[in-house]
């Protein structure tokens, strides 16, 4: 049976699930739940100073996407709106009541010296086994000037970092905002301020949907709503490229990453591993179905790398960054043509229609006695995949690669490419 | 009915065999409607097929992945306009039709899992989400001056007047009974359709405009073909079927034995189904659907048992594998391959049919076999097939195989007349009557337009 366990910058925790700050972590209730669920560790919600924020009523809104509900989810909540003591006082007990899992506390408090200076002690006091810096959230504490008006500004994020490691002996870890175009830029000020590691993506500006009788953006709050923080699946491949950029990036090669952003299951968090990750955060799935889901997913990741031979977590870690290139470096000599199994074929049409409508007429319709026969035209196929995304039926459409008899042959050294390098 | 010569044979026939109360429940709780979210869920089942086979399965053409789509949007409008132009009676069709053998059968779903888009149920879903508003969704475009005559108010002759009315003509339907609706009003199941569905349908109906509905008034009795073409310019003969096969043995009236149609019109007009006096045990002869709704129906007014004799296989039933499991559900038995030979009776009243073993032979045809079985009965009802009686009059367009002859179009042999449902060759479905109007609405309408620029032209 593989060996789940992990550490990661030296916190040790039976599993890599970790609950992300965020709601399911605001209170020992949750956090006490959660830990009997079986999850590895948690974040705790983000502490502030003393008054606490007051929330909103209401502060969620979600996407559903052909019947599956929250595929994509938002939130307008701020940080803990509970008084900074009790936070602190329940951190303590349920770190002293589960010594094998990871409690790791979120913070969020001014851009100055002295308010960092002021929390990290009470932090540290609690036993917990290390600090998050919420530079990411994109609401309401942005407006005045915490959280991602921090993380899009890489000087504060290197500056708060540095003023964390210099007050505090526990480990930082740096979590980023994804509303930035270069994500490296803030991890690399993370990695120069001394942070032993960086977690991502926190939520995605965004304005969920519209409530077309309200005319207001949801979730409405008094007849108007504000921008929220998106997350959930509808987000997994935004995260899941920002921390494959930071994995690749020489500058931040090394940094351990807490990888967040859509994951649902044992597999979406072998994903993120594969890319660089060393342990995961989760939150919308949790929000959506419980605690317990966390079950399947160390069951699930336990079997999957079992069979695939891999005894611990490190084992593949990191294992696709090599393989996740520039596009100028991939082969355009390389050719698939789709394949369709007509014992499996349920004469839907949608590989047709797709093909047809929206890319290179190569899946021909024939009439039959009984029904209709979908065939691909070898000669038009460009081995797009489009057909084998839209077939409902599994394996029923399969992309298999064609002998072109070429060498390996990228846009660098392409004859179209008038900035072509000669070849070696 | 008239009542047993010998008193003292008593026969075992009684209404009020079951509390009103729950006969009243599952006469309108058999098929209950989807739910909203149930709807929803639904829809989202269906893969929005390319050309889908659905909708080339169904007789009307319905544009299933569309409607369903709107369901799955909330755009339910939507969805129910694209049943109701092309099948207006779209709300009786989602709860008769035989889904399993048309739409559902060509289902992609049914080949991958078995399991097809529940069309008829989500069919009902967003018909009923229309009419449930009082809206007819259609207006009549300017009046064309022309008048047509149809001759039948069921699914097909109403089908038929609301396109013409649609198209600016002034319809008169003439209907022999005393309520329009044809089959929907007096041949369905009464559970197939609760809560006075038909009537409220043809009102639905009916708000296009242009449509006079005149009943009492048969053709060959109170109507005659040559007066209708004199008077209209164009006529649509949906005339249904009206007679009934014997059984082809000896038959002498007997009290307890009645026509299968009959017993199901008798129930669908009875306010109070428990009324209706059903024997204790119940002979049914016969393998169509109107046996399954006789035999079913029965069973659900309190009769003990319930037989449905059948001289082929359950293979050769024309009611559907789905129906066949319904009756069974109900508690229905099914006995194959007996052929009724004679009626048992005593005192002028039924006590039981003897049936002859049958088998098929190598044709296919019904031989006897050896052997007899003999069946207790109080009651037998008749169902096996009804038949086209033409309309005692003269110059009535020419017949083929014992119905109307009509061409694509629903052309007769007789310019201006059209004919279509039942009397004319084809599936004895609603769907398919309603696909005749619709085409002969059509073909009329093309045919007028055509003479019109000829004259003016």
């Amino acid at each position: 049976m593989a060996d789940l366990r992990v550490d990661f910058v030296g916190i040790k925790a039976p599993n890599p699930f970790w609950l992300a700050s965020a709601p399911p972590t605001d209170k020992a209730y949750n956090v006490v739940r959660a830990f009997r669920a079986g999850w590895g560790g948690v974040v705790w919600k983000t502490l502030g100073e003393d008054p606490p924020i007051v929330n909103v009523s209401s502060r969620y809104g979600a996407t559903s996407f052909n019947g599956a509900r929250m595929a994509g989810f938002s939130n307008i909540e701020l940080i803990t709106d509970r008084p900074l003591a009790v936070n602190l006082r329940e951190i303590k007990e349920v770190k002293r009541d589960w010594p094998d899992r990871a409690v790791v506390v979120s913070l969020m408090v001014p851009c100055e010296e002295e308010s960092w200076r002021r929390i990290l002690p009470l932090v540290e006091e609690t036993g917990a086994d290390g600090i998050e810096l919420n530079f990411g959230c994109p609401h309401g504490m942005s407006e005045r000037g915490m959280g991602s008006a921090v993380g899009q500004v890489p000087d504060y994020v290197e500056m708060v970092t540095r003023w964390c490691k210099q007050h505090s002996r526990m480990p930082v870890i740096v979590k980023l905002t994804p509303n930035i175009t270069d994500i490296r830029a803030p991890a690399r000020a993370a990695r120069r301020g001394g942070a032993d590691a960086v977690s991502l993506i926190n939520t995605v500006q965004s304005i969920v949907s519209v409530d077309l009788d309200a005319m207001a953006p949801e979730p409405v709050v008094g007849g108007q709503g504000s921008h929220g923080g998106y997350c959930g699946p509808a987000v997994k491949p935004i995260a899941l490229r920002m921390v494959a950029e930071i994995a690749r990036d020489p500058e931040t090669a090394g940094l351990p990453i807490s990888g967040i952003g859509g994951i649902s299951t044992w597999r979406d968090a072998a994903e993120f591993i594969a890319l660089g990750a060393g342990a995961v955060q989760v939150c919308t799935a949790a929000m959506h179905h419980g605690f317990r889901i966390v079950d399947d997913m160390i069951a699930g990741l336990a079997n999957w790398m079992d069979e695939k031979s891999y005894a611990r977590i490190e084992a593949f870690s990191g294992r696709a960054v090599k393989n996740f290139v520039n596009w100028e470096a991939l082969d355009l000599n390389y050719k698939t043509i789709a394949r369709i199994d007509q014992a499996l074929c349920i004469q839907c049409g949608l590989c047709h229609i797709a093909c047809e409508d929206t890319s290179h007429q190569a899946i021909a319709v024939a009439r039959e006695a009984v029904g209709r026969r979908f065939s691909v035209i070898d000669a038009e196929c460009v081995g797009c995949n489009l057909c084998y995304h839209v077939c409902p039926v599994e394996n029923c459409i399969t992309m298999e690669p064609v002998a072109s008899g070429k060498p390996k042959l990228t846009w660098k050294h392409h004859p179209n490419n008038p900035l072509r390098e000669a070849a070696e | 009915m008239t009542g047993p010569t010998d008193s003292s044979a008593v026969p075992d026939i009684f209404s009020h065999r079951r509390e009103g109360a729950e006969v009243a429940r599952d006469f309108a709780n058999t098929h209950p409607p989807l739910s909203p979210d149930a709807a929803i869920v639904e829809a989202h089942r269906c893969y929005f097929c390319f050309d889908a086979p659905c909708t080339a399965a169904c007789p009307t053409g319905i544009d299933v992945p569309g409607f369903i789509r709107g369901i799955a949007t909330g755009n339910l409008r939507g969805a129910a306009v694209k049943i109701f132009e092309e099948n207006i009676f779209g709300g009786s069709c989602a709860r008769v039709c035989p889904t399993e053998i048309l739409c559902e059968r060509a289902c992609v779903r049914t080949a991958q899992e078995e399991r097809p888009v529940a069309i008829g149920a989500l069919q009902r879903r967003a018909t009923d989400w229309l009419m449930a508003r009082n809206h007819h969704p259609f207006v009549a475009t300017p009046a064309s001056g022309r008048r047509i005559a149809v001759v039948g108010a069921g699914p097909a002759g109403l089908a038929c007047a609301h396109r013409l009315a649609r198209a600016g003509h002034r319809v008169t339907v003439f209907e022999a009974r005393a309520k329009p609706g044809g089959l929907n009003e007096y041949g369905i199941a009464a559970y197939k359709l609760p809560d006075d569905f038909a009537r409220r349908e043809i009102d639905f109906l009916l708000a296009i405009g242009n449509i006079t509905i005149t009943t009492g008034r048969a053709l060959g009795v109170d109507l005659t073909l040559a007066d209708l073409r004199r008077d209209h310019d164009a006529v649509f003969l949906a005339l249904g079927l009206t007679g009934v096969n014997a059984l082809g043995i000896e038959e002498t009236p007997l009290f307890g034995v009645e026509d299968a149609v009959s017993f199901i019109a008798r129930l669908r007009q009875m306010p109070d189904k428990t009324e209706i006096p059903i024997g204790r045990r119940v002979v049914v002869i016969g393998g169509g659907n109107t046996a399954i709704d006789a035999a079913t129906q029965a069973r659900l007014l309190g009769a003990e048992e319930v037989t449905i004799v059948y001289r082929r296989g359950a293979a050769q039933m024309s009611a559907t594998r789905d129906e066949q499991e319904w009756a069974e559900t109900h508690g229905v038995s099914i006995r194959h391959f007996a052929a009724p030979v004679r009626f048992l009776a005593e005192g002028g009243a039924v006590r039981g049919v003897v049936f002859a073993r049958t088998r098929l032979d190598a044709q296919g045809a019904v031989v006897f076999a050896d052997g007899e079985v003999t069946l207790g009965a109080d009651q037998v009802f008749k169902a096996v097939g009804q038949r086209f009686v033409i309309p005692e009059q003269d110059g009535f367009p020419v017949l083929r195989d014992g119905r109307i002859a009509v061409d694509a179009a629903r052309r007769t042999s007789l310019p201006g007349v059209y004919a279509g449902g039942d009397c004319v060759a084809g599936l004895d479905l609603t769907v398919r009557a309603v696909q005749d109007g619709k085409i002969a609405a059509e073909a009329i309408d093309a045919d007028l337009t055509r003479m019109k620029e000829h004259v003016h032209g």
